[in-house]
């Protein structure tokens, strides 16, 4: 057998044999997901959503009519299609967008309207309401997914510097591109494996929407993980220490979490933020599977995310590959 | 006249502002088991990761076969050569078979696993996960592992440090069978027994030089030419200095002799205690404190 596959298999053999983290490693993202299922089925917002495109500036606003600013024109008419906003109002063209399959489109209309009238053209758009679930568990997948990968490949190599095992491997006639390649196969496969089955096993069961092709979500799904795997072939490349890993880990996965859109859309977050997180892969990868899911996009529409995908990965991986030591002393 | 496997010139070795290694010159003929003897911090370790090819020489020369050991060729030396590390843990849930067979396939020309089971007296642990061994069958699966490729050298670091007399008996063992097979070995250890059981040659280290050189046997009849007789309390009569002279210990008495006979006719007859007397050579122990002032232990 060629080393490569002798160490994948050994790899996966390590993976699913250790039954305690195999059953937490699929357990976990299930207990996640129904929960969130169970928990937003029916989101109630307090208040209304007008969203201000274009340097739109409304007059005075009843309290009860929250505003929240946007760039980009198409995303916040994605927003006011899903009904995650109730109108949108667009400074440039003049003009007022409601959803008219949505009541509380049509009830905020009719208030303004009734009270304060902006004067306004308005247009009509259509659009299913979209549920809380069916646009957080692409998150919640590129969740776990970013930590199968991170971790699975950062974690285990540090660990086997530390306790030398990479020693071992480096005094045999192997090379570091083929021990990391194996590593990065085996990791790949498991990953996929496990979120491949979590989300399409969810969809089915809980109904979720599924706008797309299955062919563009796996696609999208593999590219992720090769890029979540590169950066944590990057924190690997050097440290001996698993605490130094698991810090350096936790700050890299915390910081995605909170600012890759998981939980919360950052339409309202303040403008740095949202640039933050446009510098974080997680981003590009759940925004392609809710593009996908929620949506219907086709790769023509969510290239870019995986094209930006694709640069984390190339980049990563080059700096990976040029900081890695078997040894910590070198 | 052989080319010898390995010579090593000038070999220097500096961490920060320890010099570690200072200046090693020898040979390593093929076939034979050459032994670095010294105590802990002699620099046997270092030594032996700069031979392996793992640690890079501060100053000096390798040379493989008459090759300098660096680039290419220090590539083409790890497929050579097999090593046993001082520590090493194996990845978790594989099985002994598994471990060996996955290293088996680093190698062009690897031992079969049933080879190395056989050689290495795996069999009865083989189906067990690698690192839920006792110490002894632990140290004889990696040493399966470092013979893996069929070594031309056999590399190991303080093999039996650690393990009970029994399993270290049993490894010494296995050893002396691939001593058998001509495999060249340059073993690391401490423990003056496992040295002149089972070298050939021996370099004795102290703070990194080398402090004496030969064979264990060599080395003794060059440096002790006397019997060593041992009492259990000091006697109380004067002895002639010509037939013995005391010796430092730290419990009852000592002398050297070149006449053991005649010594204890002389020590019944002045009435001394000779009960549990006995009589032994001296070993490497001594001869390291002879050499260095210091014992191998401390």
């Amino acid at each position: 057998m060629h080393p490569i596959f002798a160490l994948v298999v050994a790899r996966n053999k390590e993976f699913y044999r250790d039954r305690a983290a195999l059953v937490w490693s699929i357990c976990f993202p299930l207990l996640l997901i129904l929960g969130f299922s169970l928990a937003f089925a029916r989101p109630e917002p307090a208040v209304f959503q007008l969203g201000l495109v274009d340097e739109a500036a409304p007059a005075a606003l009843p309290e009860y009519v929250a505003t929240v600013d946007y760039v980009d024109r198409e995303r916040a008419l994605a927003r006011l299609r899903h009904h995650e906003l109730d109108l949108l109002l667009d400074g440039g063209a003049g003009r007022l967008y409601y959803n008219a399959l949505s009541p509380a489109s049509l009830a905020l209309l009719d208030l303004l309207d009734g009270g304060d009238p902006l004067g306004l053209e308005t247009q009509a758009v259509t659009g299913e309401a979209v549920r809380y679930a069916d646009w957080v568990i692409p998150g919640v997948v590129g969740m776990n997914l970013m930590f199968g990968a991170l971790f699975g490949v950062g974690f285990v190599i540090v660990r086997y510097r530390k306790n030398g095992v990479l020693r071992r491997l480096a005094a045999s006639p192997i090379s570091p591109l083929v021990f990391l390649t194996s590593q990065m196969l085996s990791r790949f496969i498991i990953v996929m494996a496990v979120n491949s089955a979590i989300l399409i096993s969810c969809t089915l069961l809980l109904g979720l929407r599924m706008e797309g092709s299955w062919l563009s979500l796996l696609l999208t799904l593999g590219v992720g993980s090769l890029t979540m795997i590169c950066v944590g072939l990057v924190v690997a490349s050097r440290i001996a220490s698993e605490e130094l890993a698991n810090g350096l880990l936790d700050t890299l996965s915390l910081l995605m979490m909170f600012f890759s859109e998981l939980w919360f859309s950052l339409d309202s977050a303040p403008r740095w933020m949202q640039w933050l997180s446009e510098l974080l892969p997680l981003t590009h990868m759940v925004r392609a599977l809710r593009a996908i899911m929620v949506e219907g996009a086709g790769l023509a529409d969510i290239w870019s995310s995986l094209a930006a995908l694709g640069l984390f990965a190339v980049f990563s991986l080059a700096l990976a590959a040029r900081l890695f030591r078997w040894e910590a002393d070198g | 006249m052989t080319t010898p496997l390995l010579s090593v010139r000038g070999l220097h070795k500096y961490f920060g502002d320890k010099h570690a290694v200072r200046g090693l010159d020898f040979e390593l003929e093929p076939g034979i088991c050459l032994g670095l003897l010294g105590p802990n911090g002699a620099g046997k370790t270092t030594t032996i990761e700069m031979l392996e090819g793992i640690k890079k020489p501060s100053r000096g020369e390798l040379r493989y076969r008459g090759v300098p050991l660096v680039g290419r060729a220090l590539a083409g030396y790890k497929a050579r050569t097999g090593i046993q590390f001082q520590a090493t843990a194996l990845m978790d849930f594989l099985r002994v078979r598994e471990v060996l067979e996955l290293f088996s396939s680093f190698y062009a020309r690897p031992a079969s696993a049933a080879s190395l089971i056989q050689l290495c007296d795996l069999g009865e642990f083989v189906d067990q996960y690698a690192n839920k061994v006792s110490g002894g069958q632990r140290q004889r699966l990696l040493l399966a592992v470092a013979l893996a490729g069929e070594p031309e050298i056999l590399f190991l670091d303080e093999p039996t440090t650690g393990l009970d007399p029994q399993a270290r008996r049993h490894f010494w063992r296995l050893l002396e069978r691939i001593k058998g097979r001509g495999t060249t070995v340059v073993l690391n250890t401490h423990h003056m027994e496992e040295a002149e059981l089972l070298c050939d040659e021996l370099l004795i280290l102290d703070h990194g030089e080398m402090v004496a050189r030969g064979a264990p046997a060599a080395l003794l009849r060059a440096h002790f030419d006397r019997q060593q007789v041992l009492l259990e309390r000091v006697p109380e009569l004067r002895i002639d200095p010509v037939l013995a002279t005391p010796l430092a210990t730290e419990r009852g008495a000592a002398f050297a002799t070149d006449r053991p006979a005649a010594f204890i006719g002389e020590l019944a007859a002045g009435g001394a205690d000779i009960d549990g007397l006995q009589v032994r050579s001296p070993n490497l122990e001594d001869l390291f404190l002879k050499l260095t002032g210091h014992g191998l232990r401390d």
